[in-house]
């Protein structure tokens, strides 16, 4: 068992699969001599070298666009998009080619490609360095989308991405990059594409994801002080969803609150709402509910901490789908 | 029929090799033959006979001036550096090294003109009139930018890179569409700012494409500070960049980035070319990020401090300072001057930081759509009822 931070569980999951497959690459702006300007890949470069660990050129269309070629060549390239709101320059080669590949070629060119995005806000950033946008992602056939939320997770799940023949598009909770947590080398995971029940509770279901996770669970522990508890489960995978436990858990408590920093609209919050009210509809006592970041574009940094879902939010939320 | 002329590889000698940068054993320093220059780095004027028209109604007042602006810019950019530091800022994005690159391109332009900048063009806004407080907003995290880029010739900071050359590219277009090209007084022009690193991205080349396709009055201001925060030239280019032009059609000029008289120059001549129908035009300003890429950078981790050193010695300001006292014979007197307006810039920057409002609360959902939005009303409404339920629990 080591105590390792969210940014220190990824290099190391990432060195692990390195040393494991030497068809593994990582590749991205800053990633090699700087490490990565959250330092997730320091020290890579200088183990791995140059031709295992790129610095690229200015440019995302081409990390992901080569990234596709050298998947077809037989790579498994991990890509790093610096911030989430520079991944757009990339979008049309996701879109358009990571993801329809399998389908188009009827599976003789699989895609074995992991994009890792540090997403979210919460860290006082300027414009395109807090945004959400797994939801854009999680819309698109073929692609698949995870979210970590700690340092165990975060260790695991790099390295089933990297294993898995899609591509994957891998969300990093940057404002928790700094927070420790155990992790077990030698524990066994659970699957990649499966959501996970955290805290058990029988009041109310929370379901969240990604830097929100932290905020539920620290919910949870501040309405228990009101004699109401919470299950708190963590989505984890965005696409495909894994609802089992939280239609499971709705049976149960009959009512959930969905949990995100991204908007509301056309969302993963959104899909897990329909998904659950045709589920679990006998079940529900309450609609489903919300708790989410506006449908705006991300504010003026000194607006976030208005803009970002709190406890305080997540808390009414939970006193709504009670009182209905 | 012509023969294709042969490729000639970059002389070796004139530059290190990719292997050496790469390596960070090395940094570009040197120009090369095609720099533009009118003012050496010791302070000397030579004469540039394609340019020296372009400046000669520079005088010893002029030049003071232009002086007087790096110096000014210098001060703030140092000031809001350590604002940061004392936590008053979240980010600040440094221009030391710049001065010239900017200030000579800021004054090349005209009261008609349009600029699009990226995040680091201080002194472009400077020469627009926009005062150093009103790019505070965006560092310390109320605003995204805070002055109108219609009034002022001056778009908003962009931050995703490359973005903005196609935008300029379409701004351009309009200003031809309009009738706004040609050799009277009243043509206008467009400049567009980027870096090295930003060369690499696919929004610049479609930005090269279109403005050549649209003969559109743009100027591609790019400076080559030689470093995309941590990855140098050498990863971007096999060629000089101002080279580029020429594969799209249109001239490229590399200048001197620390001689502000010869970016002056340069920068009049390419709007020139731009207002008059013979746009774009590619400029490549060579010159030299000082400072760490923004406060969050730490260079120690891939570049070597000799390479500073070395840009040390061709610095923008004291090239200038030289020449005011040897040709022109500037006493002291007029630096002390602009040192204290310097100082007096940078108190007044301080103190307007320290007493920023904080954006109203509502402001996350002012001017999202031109229509009112049900959906946002309905949520702006939610949260002006939970912010208001806080504020009277707290009191
Ligand atoms: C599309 C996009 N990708 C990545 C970034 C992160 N980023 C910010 S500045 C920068 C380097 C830019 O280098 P250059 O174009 O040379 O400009 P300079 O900062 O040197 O002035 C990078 C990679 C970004 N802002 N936008
Ligand atoms: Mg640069």
């Amino acid at each position: 068992m080591v105590n390792l931070t969210l940014a220190r569980a990824l290099t190391d999951g990432l060195r692990a699969a390195m040393e494991r497959d030497p068809k593994v690459l990582v590749m991205g702006e800053d990633v090699g001599k700087l490490g990565g300007v959250f330092r997730v890949t320091d020290g890579l470069q200088k183990d791995f070298g140059e031709q295992r660990v790129l610095d690229t050129p200015l440019s995302e269309s081409g990390i992901i666009g080569t990234a596709v070629g050298l998947a077809i060549r037989g790579f498994r390239p991990v890509c790093e998009i610096q911030f989430d709101g520079f991944v757009f320059p990339g979008f049309d080669q996701i879109v358009s080619q990571l993801a329809k590949m399998r389908f188009r070629s009827q599976g003789k060119v699989p895609m074995p490609v992991v994009v890792r995005i540090p997403f979210g806000g919460g860290i006082g950033a300027v414009e395109h360095h807090s945004e959400s946008p797994e939801s854009l992602f999680a819309h698109v056939a073929g692609l698949k989308v995870v979210a970590c939320s700690n340092p165990s997770d975060a260790f695991w799940m790099i390295q089933q991405a990297i294993a898995c023949d899609d591509p994957v598009l891998f969300f990093e909770p940057k404002r928790r990059y700094w927070e420790k947590g155990e992790v077990d080398p030698d524990a066994t995971p659970p699957p990649l594409f499966s959501s996970k029940v955290l805290r058990a509770g029988t009041s109310v279901t929370i379901a969240c994801y990604g830097p929100l996770v932290r905020t539920c669970l620290d919910a949870a522990t501040a309405a228990q002080a009101d004699g109401l508890d919470l299950e708190v489960i963590d989505l984890r995978t965005l696409s495909p969803l894994d609802l089992g436990p939280v239609f499971e858990s709705v049976r149960c408590t009959g009512r959930l609150v969905v949990v995100s920093e991204a908007p509301s609209e056309a969302s993963v919050t959104a899909e897990v709402a329909a998904r659950v009210q045709q589920e679990c509809f006998y079940s529900l006592e309450a609609p489903v509910l919300r708790v989410t970041g506006f449908d705006t574009p991300y504010p003026p940094s000194k607006c976030e901490d208005d803009y970002l879902p709190d406890l305080d939010r997540v808390l009414d939320g939970v006193d709504r789908a009670l009182a209905w | 029929m012509s023969q294709p002329q042969a490729w000639v590889p970059v002389d070796p000698r004139s530059r290190p090799s990719r292997e050496q940068v790469l390596a960070g054993l090395r940094g570009t320093d040197a120009g090369g033959p095609e720099l533009v220059q009118l003012l050496t780095p010791e302070g000397q004027r030579v004469s540039d006979p394609r340019f020296d028209g372009f400046v000669d109604d520079v005088d010893a007042t002029a030049l003071k001036s232009l002086y007087r602006d790096m110096v000014l810019v210098r001060r703030f950019d140092r000031e809001a550096n350590a604002l940061q530091r004392q936590g008053q800022l979240g980010i600040w994005v440094p221009l030391l090294g710049q001065e010239a690159a900017q200030i000579g391109a800021g004054r090349a332009m005209r009261l008609g003109d349009m600029a699009f900048p990226s995040y680091r063009e201080h002194g472009i806004a400077w020469c627009r009139g926009i005062d150093p407080t009103e790019l505070l907003g965006i560092f310390r995290g109320t605003d995204h930018g805070s002055w109108d880029p219609l009034t002022t010739g001056f778009n908003l900071y962009t931050i995703v890179i490359g973005n903005q050359c196609l935008n300029a590219a379409g701004y351009a277009m309009g200003q031809r569409f309009e009738g706004k090209v040609g050799d009277s007084e009243s043509a206008e022009a467009t400049i567009c700012f980027f870096g090295d690193g930003a060369t690499s991205q696919g929004d610049v080349h479609e930005g090269f494409v279109w403005a050549a396709a649209y003969d559109a009055p743009v100027v591609f201001y790019c400076q080559n500070n030689q470093w995309a925060i941590s990855v140098p030239l050498e990863r971007q280019t096999r060629v000089p960049l101002y080279e580029r032009a020429r594969g799209y059609g249109f001239p490229g000029i590399r200048v001197d980035g620390n001689d502000v008289l010869a970016c002056l120059a340069v920068s009049r001549w390419a709007l020139e070319e731009c207002r008059t129908g013979n746009g774009p035009v590619l400029v490549e300003a060579y010159t030299y990020r000082m400072d760490a890429h923004t406060t969050s950078d730490d260079p120690t981790r891939y570049r070597l401090a000799d390479e500073l050193e070395l840009w040390k010695l061709k610095d923008p300001i004291e090239r200038v300072r030289v020449n005011l006292v040897r040709e022109h014979h500037v006493g002291g007197e007029f630096f002390d001057e602009v040192t204290a307006e310097g100082d007096e810039l940078a108190a007044r920057l301080r103190e307007f930081c320290l007493a920023m409002p904080e954006p109203a609360p509502d402001r996350i959902f002012s001017e999202v759509y031109a229509e009112p939005s049900p959906l946002l009303e309905a949520q702006r409404e939610e949260f002006l009822a939970h912010h208001t339920s806080f504020q009277t629990e707290e009191a």
